[in-house]
């Protein structure tokens, strides 16, 4: 009874905490300067987080190690581009100098949205098939190769009617051109990444505790022992890897939406590894975890150390502050977590109220005991 | 006599290039406690894990009440109601005590609490600990989890690889009384065992297992105080 009331008290202080944050970052965005830096670490912080619980469902609850994740954040980003283009700038001279565009075709935002999760996750269960018989490292290799693979597809010269070879894909449907459906107002463009990209991690969550998550779990945990109790392995591990690309392939369409431009070159390995950084410091097997190290990582990154990149700052007259400092010292902040906090911020757990009433609980018993 | 639950038929198994199983038959009669005995590699696991669906038979037939489910996936097996017990425990260390019994239901779509009850009542030291992670029970304790797991298929019939392997002679007790109890209650159980006198001691009848060929075959009763039994696997 008690933890069935505890559920409903849960749900409940859930949707209020999103309500306020959305409400609140509504009201920033009406009334702070949107070129603010708040506001782009808030927005890439939001697609890398989505990224970020898409490999952790693959990694930390299917036990899969895989590298792929950038590869199908390029089949998204390019989808994306691609489709909601407008034909008159696919005719045009702007974007596709050196090619006749041969896709003639412009879809709305979320239908492009949608068919850029869908590409990715097509071409995740065609190289599923050869790939997820392959186990622990080797299957780390072939997905990493199957990233680097389609790059150079991608950049291909004979590719470019379709992806505009080597060239970057601009003038698409970007952030700055959402608006209000029949009105001429902007819509709000962090508000755009927190919704869209806080509700694929919510129907990931919703996956992960259904019975289908649980397979997953059971899976990651002992393949054999799972196998004798019916679960089919190889199909349930077919569906996690396209259920993560095609989230992966969102992200990848959200952040070409982020960044006006798109350019293949953009989405290397080192790309993944900053997926897999996150995924790792955050917690592996943790969906809270991702979330939190996704925004401290790409608030370091853009914004908390961008300082020691500047010459003109001396510390006692040194003058060791230079353009790629900042590198140094995120790496050794990045050697210090992973030293005292080897299972990442949050290990295997998740953040639940229950841990937030205990604490405060015991806080106020403390300061009772303190008090007398 | 009745038909058999599970029949074997010239069941033919190779594991790692070598022939493990050379052409076996047993029968199963329901309601029953059968017991397979023998050395290590006499082919007792590899017989478990082809009935199972694990391992792919090169030949033979196995056949469970009346239908020949030779070669078929796992999945379809523990739906017909055939489910194993693995070797080792192999609980899930990460999800709770709970979530391990659910999994142990993954294929059942009906109602299961009244399962969850039963194996509660079965293992009530489960019952304490559903909130446990599976890797945080004693060995004992794991081993319950995994037949209760088993369990929570509802199946026809149980198989249970070493149940007593790396326990301590009175947990081992604890478990044969609880493999006499699920039979008890109508579950016909197929059981591996190297330790023979336990499992002589519960077993209606038994076969012993040489280099993947059949060697004894009898009543518990019988092979207990058979002299070759005693000399080989009962150690007096």
């Amino acid at each position: 009874m008690d933890l069935r009331k505890n559920k409903k008290r849960d749900a409940l202080l859930t949707f209020i905490a999103i309500a306020a944050m959305l409400t609140v970052l509504l009201v920033m965005e009406l009334t702070m300067k949107s070129t603010s830096i708040l506001f782009t670490v808030l927005k890439k912080g939001m697609i890398y987080a989505l990224v970020a619980v898409s490999m952790n469902l693959l990694n930390g609850f299917t036990g899969l190690f895989s590298l792929g994740q950038a590869g199908f954040m390029l089949i998204g980003a390019y989808t994306y581009a691609i489709l909601s283009m407008p034909t008159s700038v696919k005719l045009g001279d702007t974007v596709y100098k050196y090619y006749d565009c041969a896709i003639n075709l412009e879809l709305g935002i979320f239908p492009s949205l949608l068919l850029a999760g869908l590409f990715a996750a097509v071409f995740a269960a065609l190289i599923g098939f050869p790939v997820l018989r392959l186990k622990s490292d080797y299957l780390a290799i072939a997905t990493l190769g199957f990233a680097e693979i389609l790059r150079a597809v991608f950049q291909w010269d004979k590719m470019g009617p379709v992806t505009n070879g080597a060239n970057v894909l601009r003038q698409y449907k970007d952030l700055t051109k959402l608006r209000i459906p029949f009105t001429d107002i902007k819509f709000p463009p962090t508000l755009f990444c927190f919704l869209v990209a806080g509700l694929c991690i919510a129907i990931i969550v919703l996956l992960i505790n259904s019975s289908y998550g649980r397979a997953f779990k059971a899976i990651r945990d002992d393949e054999i022992a799972a196998e004798a109790m019916g679960i089919n392995l190889f199909k349930h591990k077919e569906m996690s890897f396209v259920i993560s690309s095609f989230f992966a392939g969102v992200s990848g369409a959200l952040l070409a939406m982020y960044q006006y431009t798109v350019q293949a070159a953009q989405f290397k390995t080192a790309m993944t590894y900053e997926i897999l950084l996150i995924v790792v410091i955050g917690g592996i097997g943790s969906v809270t975890g991702s979330c939190i190290a996704s925004f401290l990582f790409i608030a370091c990154n853009e914004w908390w150390l961008r300082f020691l990149d500047e010459s003109s700052n001396n510390i006692l007259g040194l003058n060791i502050l230079r353009s790629g400092f900042r590198k140094v010292v995120f790496s050794v902040i990045i050697m210090i977590i992973v030293l005292f906090f080897s299972k990442g911020i949050m290990g295997e757990r998740e953040f639940s109220w229950n841990w937030l009433h205990k604490r405060k609980k015991t806080a106020a018993t403390e300061e009772v005991s303190g008090d007398g | 006599m009745s038909e058999p639950i599970l029949s074997i038929k010239d069941l033919k198994v190779n594991y790692g290039g070598i022939e493990a199983v050379k052409g076996i038959s047993f029968d199963v009669e329901e309601g029953s406690i059968v017991t397979l005995i023998g050395a290590n590699g006499a082919g007792k696991s590899s017989t478990l894990r082809t009935i199972a669906g694990l391992v792919k038979p090169a030949a033979g037939s196995i056949v469970f009440r009346g239908d020949d489910i030779t070669g078929y996936d796992t999945n379809v097996i523990v739906r017909k109601g055939i489910t194993l017990v693995p070797e080792g425990r192999r609980i899930f260390p990460d999800l709770t005590v709970q979530e391990n019994l659910r999994v142990g239901a993954y294929l059942r779509s009906d109602d299961i609490s009244g399962d969850f009850q039963w194996v509660y009542d079965l293992f009530p030291r489960l019952k304490e600990r559903t909130w446990q992670a599976g890797g945080t029970l004693s060995g004992g304790e794991q081993q319950m989890l995994a037949v209760a797991r088993a369990l929570m298929s509802k199946p026809k019939l149980i198989m249970m690889d070493e149940p007593s392997l790396g326990l301590a002679p009175l947990v081992v007790r604890g478990i044969f009384d609880i493999i006499r109890e699920i039979n008890a209650q109508g579950v016909t159980v197929l059981l591996i065992e190297q330790n023979a006198n336990m499992a002589l001691k519960v077993a209606d009848y038994a076969y012993v297992l040489e280099t993947g060929r059949i060697g004894l075959s009898g009543t518990g009763k019988e092979l207990l105080t058979n002299d070759d039994v005693k000399k080989a696997y009962l150690g007096s």
